[in-house]
């Protein structure tokens, strides 16, 4: 075998082998798509996503559970987003190559892989606990708030540095103070950057079950939250319950599909919105 | 001699305007200037007078400190970490290093090596300073984004799609819209690092005669590579040479026909840069 060939012949095998890893990725996603969308899409229709679960949660809809999820993950980035943005642009602009930068980007970095049932007990036994907000709506919203901060610093610290320092040097030699700078050119330039980290903490969010197991969750709620100190159904845990709490948990098999069903397509919702969004934003914008 | 080199029109005019009344106030005071990067300096012991309007060349081979020590006039170098300037720099008589650098910088206004506008609309860009330093009145704005394109000789091409994006513009028109930038915010000194650096000939030539016209009015500080462009466009030219010591300042004509130090004579003779 010449030197030539057998380099051609290695060569086929390296693509043959990263193509069927790369190809195995998609495969997973399609077998996790069929089956979500094979089993649950006998539970959906219109009545599931606008009813309140009966019979013990064996029939109905989960539209308390659809709300829940909706309030915790609105409540977790209204309260998120500024803090994280605050603390990016101080670390970008304000702080940076100081000490305290890479102290605190230590500690971001390991809030990020803290175990989410560690940020749950963490909320029960501040949030609940000392701060006696109770089971509630707020309790949850502050703990998935704790849980998507590090993903939301650490995309808007990237977005931020990568706006080029042209634009602040110019800014700053026509007289702009720094924060007239930050808030007028890198900020709006930041902007499709930091929109993915907080979509990225919302689907975080929205899916997590062990942050608000202990904060928020309700088992079953025969009306919506009335308040933010109110529990709430929220559909991971709904799903958590009916599969395992249930003592017809086999009877809930179809709901439980048709639960994950609509969880998943309200997060892929989500980042395709900010996709679609990003895409236009930027268009408009060449550097 | 350097001019043997000049094409003869560009002579003619050049020589034209080495010919100008060359006494004026000084407007910017240096003395004993030193500059450190770190435990670098890159500057050593600068003190020089720039005169008040006309235009001012600062020149020398690469890294020798020209663009420090422009960014030292409008204290540009503070928003690089570990940078530290000693010694005095008057601003019509004022200290700089007292003044507020907001303020400074509103009256020393500057136009970067490459063409920066910022990813807003024409007239956005042309109005950014005026709006940070408070002017919202439309038609006060209006006036001053005409004024200042007019100026950069920008507004024939421009005055129909302001609300365009400047990154619609081509790079000779942006770099333009950058003077026409700095002008708004009616600086008294204007400092240009390299502004023809990244053009073609053609658009260079422009920034040159805009800033020829500029010159009237106010006074000009550009670093340039370029000999010729020097010898065009400046009343005064001061040189460095490597460690940041500035071995020769006076009006061009005298720079260019006898310099007295000998390694500017190599390095204006085109032996090395």
């Amino acid at each position: 075998m010449t030197e030539r060939r057998r380099r051609r012949i290695t060569q086929a095998i390296a693509f043959c082998l990263l193509g069927s890893a790369g190809l195995s990725v998609l495969l997973t996603l399609a077998i996790i798509l069929y089956f979500m969308t094979a089993q649950g899409s006998r539970a959906v229709s219109w009545e599931f996503l606008t009813e309140f679960p009966r019979k013990g949660m064996t029939e109905g809809g989960i539209y308390p559970a659809i709300v829940g999820s909706f309030c915790l993950a609105t409540g977790a980035i209204v309260i998120s987003f500024p803090l994280a943005v605050s603390s990016a642009i101080w670390l970008s602009e304000y702080a940076r190559g100081s000490l305290w930068v890479r102290v605190i980007r230590v500690g971001v970095n390991t809030l990020a892989g803290v175990p989410s049932i560690v940020f749950g007990l963490l909320g029960l036994a501040f949030f609940v606990g000392v701060l006696k907000l109770g089971v509630s709506v707020l309790a949850g919203a502050l703990t998935l708030a704790l849980l998507i901060l590090p993903i939301i610093i650490r995309a808007s610290e990237e977005a931020l540095r990568a706006v080029p320092t042209s634009f602040r040097e110019g800014a700053l030699a026509l007289g702009a103070t720094q924060w007239q700078t930050v808030r007028t050119i890198v900020l709006p330039a930041a902007l499709p950057g930091i929109l993915t980290g907080a979509i990225l903490g919302v689907s975080r969010a929205v899916g997590e079950t062990a942050p608000i197991m202990f904060t928020a969750a309700a088992f079953y709620m025969a009306r919506l939250p009335r308040s933010p100190f109110d529990k709430v159904m929220a559909l991971p845990y709904h799903v958590f319950v009916m599969a395992t709490e249930n003592p017809n948990y086999w009877r809930t098999k179809d709901l439980q599909f048709g639960t994950t069903l609509v969880l998943l397509a309200l997060v892929l919702s989500l980042n395709l919105g900010v996709v679609v969004w990003r895409t236009g934003l930027r268009r408009r914008k060449r550097w | 001699m350097v001019t043997g080199t000049v094409e003869s029109g560009s002579l003619q005019t050049a020589i034209e305007w080495m010919e100008r009344d060359t006494d004026a106030e000084p407007v910017i005071e240096v003395e004993g200037l030193n500059f450190y990067y770190g435990r670098d300096r890159t500057l050593s012991d600068v003190s020089v007078s720039i005169p008040q309007h006309g235009v001012t060349a600062i020149m020398g081979p690469s890294g020798c400190g020209k663009s420090t020590f422009l960014r030292t006039l409008n204290r540009m170098y503070e928003v690089i970490p570990g940078a530290r300037a000693e010694g005095t720099v008057l601003f019509a008589g004022e200290d700089i290093f007292k003044l507020d650098p907001v303020t400074l910088r509103r009256r020393i206004g500057m136009v970067f090596q490459r063409p920066n506008p910022f990813p807003k609309s024409i007239y956005d860009n042309v109005a950014y300073g005026p709006r940070v330093h408070g002017i919202r009145r439309r038609s006060v704005l209006d006036g001053l984004v005409e004024e200042s394109l007019i100026r950069a000789a920008l507004w024939d091409e421009v005055k129909n799609e302001l609300k365009k994006s400047a990154f619609s513009l081509s790079g000779g028109q942006q770099q333009r819209l950058c003077i026409a930038r700095a002008l708004a915010v009616r600086p008294q000194v204007l400092l240009m690092d390299e502004p023809c650096s990244s053009l073609d000939p053609k658009a260079s030539s422009q920034i040159e005669a805009t800033t020829r016209e500029l010159a009237a009015e106010l006074t000009v500080v550009i670093v340039t590579h370029n000999l010729h462009q020097a010898a065009r466009v400046s009343d005064h030219v001061g040189v460095f040479l490597s460690g940041g010591v500035l071995a020769e300042f006076g009006p061009t004509k005298k720079v260019f026909e006898a310099p007295r130090h000998p390694d500017v004579q190599d390095y204006l003779a085109g032996r090395f840069g």
